[in-house]
């Protein structure tokens, strides 16, 4: 089978867009990522786009396409949650794998702050759980979280300090990217003194709603700039529902991860740069500890270390990731692919950390109910 | 052959104050949420039985942003995840202060028009 390369990366800013709509959110992105790849819209013939809850199109591919003047061959929205970008990707690999397609835009962005009402968007949010045992509650996607967060903290000894960590971390990250939603430092201290959303989370614990839009190109060719090369990619589905979560220490991430690197052909050992998903902090650390990346109750102590830092062993998120660059839906989680791909291959700025050559990234949708991983490497 | 094809086994439990859980008629396994085959063996002849009500705290949050205006008016409150003695799990309120690990038993509240699950000390 063919590879497939990551050649180019587009976004928009993060935040509170204010008269702005999905698609031409999407379409700012695009432009962005085809100037990046050095390519002409002609040359797409494959389009993935990612669903957007302030548009709930039966055709949004097709309808971005018309508007952003493209006529692909291949084209269709995907709907997986906070895993959708991750899935996207991998999906667009296949394509390119297989030969039907040499030029994949995956592309992904919404009004999701300015859009609709704030009750209205918590409340779609909250129809991942299921609508007769779980949604009745009054439980919404942070009340998820958190009950998660009550059994993993008491099953494994991490602390609410060792959360708040996590939230320092991305702060200090989005701090350096001028595109992020929220930039202004905050200590352990802020965190834990933020208001309770759902013990033990807190306002700090949780990722902000934005507006914005992501997106990548894939392609059969490098390119002539550097590229990054999609060598492994691995998904598991295990549950939708926390009800069904049988144990908050195998929620399928390992899985996924396992599949990934059984696809690249090596293991954890090599991986330099880590792109983790981050709706909340015990996301983040639950998904670190799974994946291996800590012991377990051990991510906040790594990153006290310095590990995860621009200048540690395994950087990770240095975007400040959905925790503190935003969540604008798909295009948040499509963020750790960017900054992973410039990361790797010398796009990153202001921001580039020394020479990386292998990035994981874990994406999941849902209350950790959908896993996507994908293993990149700098193509030299 | 009974093939279960709603949640009204659940919801119809709740209007007459019971818990419900579905067991597979082949295998005899137990599970929550309404679902169209046995997670364990795949079978499709699910029945819906009465739990007892009385189980263990898995985990528990309180809820300070509520995420209506018709639950607004009662946060902050407490929400567990309970394994029932049958063996499932399931989600519903409880009384304030309940800790991961303790018995509770299921008590029921009307809200909103639905009749909702509150888990309080036995
Ligand atoms: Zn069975």
């Amino acid at each position: 089978m063919r590879r497939a390369h990551i050649v180019g990366a587009g976004n928009t800013a993060f935040g509170r867009l204010e008269g702005r709509t999905p698609l031409d959110l999407m379409a700012e992105a695009a432009q962005r990522a085809l100037d990046d790849a050095a390519l002409d819209r002609t040359a797409i013939d494959g389009v993935l786009c990612g669903y957007a809850t302030t548009l709930p199109h039966l055709m949004l591919a097709t309808l971005f396409c018309e508007r952003f003047a493209l006529e692909p061959a291949y084209a269709h929205a995907m709907q997986l949650g906070g895993a959708t970008g991750a899935a996207m990707v991998m999906l667009a690999r296949e394509l390119v794998r297989v030969g039907r397609c040499r030029n994949v835009l995956v592309v992904a962005g919404e009004n999701r702050l300015t859009g609709q009402a704030r009750d209205s968007a918590i409340q779609t949010l909250a129809q991942v759980g299921d609508a007769d045992f779980e949604v009745p509650n009054g439980a919404s996607v942070p009340a998820y979280y958190a009950l998660l967060a009550s059994r993993y903290l008491h099953e494994t000894g991490l602390t609410e300090t060792d959360l708040a960590e996590l939230a320092v971390l991305m702060r200090a990250r989005a701090a350096e990217h001028p595109d992020a939603h929220q930039r202004t430092p905050i200590t352990v201290a802020d965190v834990l003194a933020s208001k309770s959303i759902a013990s033990p989370l807190k306002l700090l614990d949780c990722c902000p709603i934005s507006d914005g839009a992501m997106a990548l190109v894939i392609s059969a060719d490098p390119g002539r700039r550097l590229a990054a090369a999609i060598v492994g990619a691995g998904q598991a589905h295990r549950h939708q529902h926390l009800s069904a979560m049988a144990d908050v220490l195998d929620t399928g991430a390992a899985i996924a991860g396992r599949r990934a690197f059984d696809e690249a052909g090596f293991d954890r050992d090599r991986i330099d740069y880590l792109a983790i998903y981050d709706s909340f902090t015990i996301t983040l650390a639950i998904l670190i500890e799974e994946l291996g990346f800590a012991p377990r109750g051990g991510s906040a102590r790594r990153a006290r270390a310095g590990d995860f830092a621009p200048d540690g062993v395994l950087p990770l998120n240095t975007h400040g990731g959905l925790l503190s660059f935003g969540h604008s839906g798909v295009a948040g989680g499509m963020g750790h692919v960017v900054e992973a791909f410039r990361q790797l291959t010398g796009r990153a700025g202001a921001r580039q950390i020394p020479r990386r050559t292998c990035a994981f990234v874990h994406g999941d949708g849902g209350v950790l109910s959908s896993h996507v991983s994908l293993v990149l490497q700098r193509e030299d | 052959m009974s093939t279960v094809t709603s949640s009204n086994g659940f919801a119809a439990g709740l209007a007459e104050r019971e818990v419900r859980y579905q067991i597979c008629a082949d295998c005899g396994h137990v599970q929550t949420l309404a679902r169209l085959a046995c997670r364990s063996c795949g079978a499709s002849r699910l029945e819906w039985r009465r739990a007892a009500g009385t189980g263990a705290v898995f985990a528990v949050t309180v809820v300070s942003r509520a995420p209506s205006d018709e639950f607004r008016a009662l946060a902050p409150y407490t929400l567990v995840l309970v394994d029932l003695d049958e063996g499932c799990r399931i989600m519903g309120h409880a009384e304030p202060g309940v800790q991961i690990g303790q018995r509770v038993v299921a008590d029921f509240f009307d809200h909103g028009g639905r009749t909702l699950l509150r888990f309080r000390s036995p």
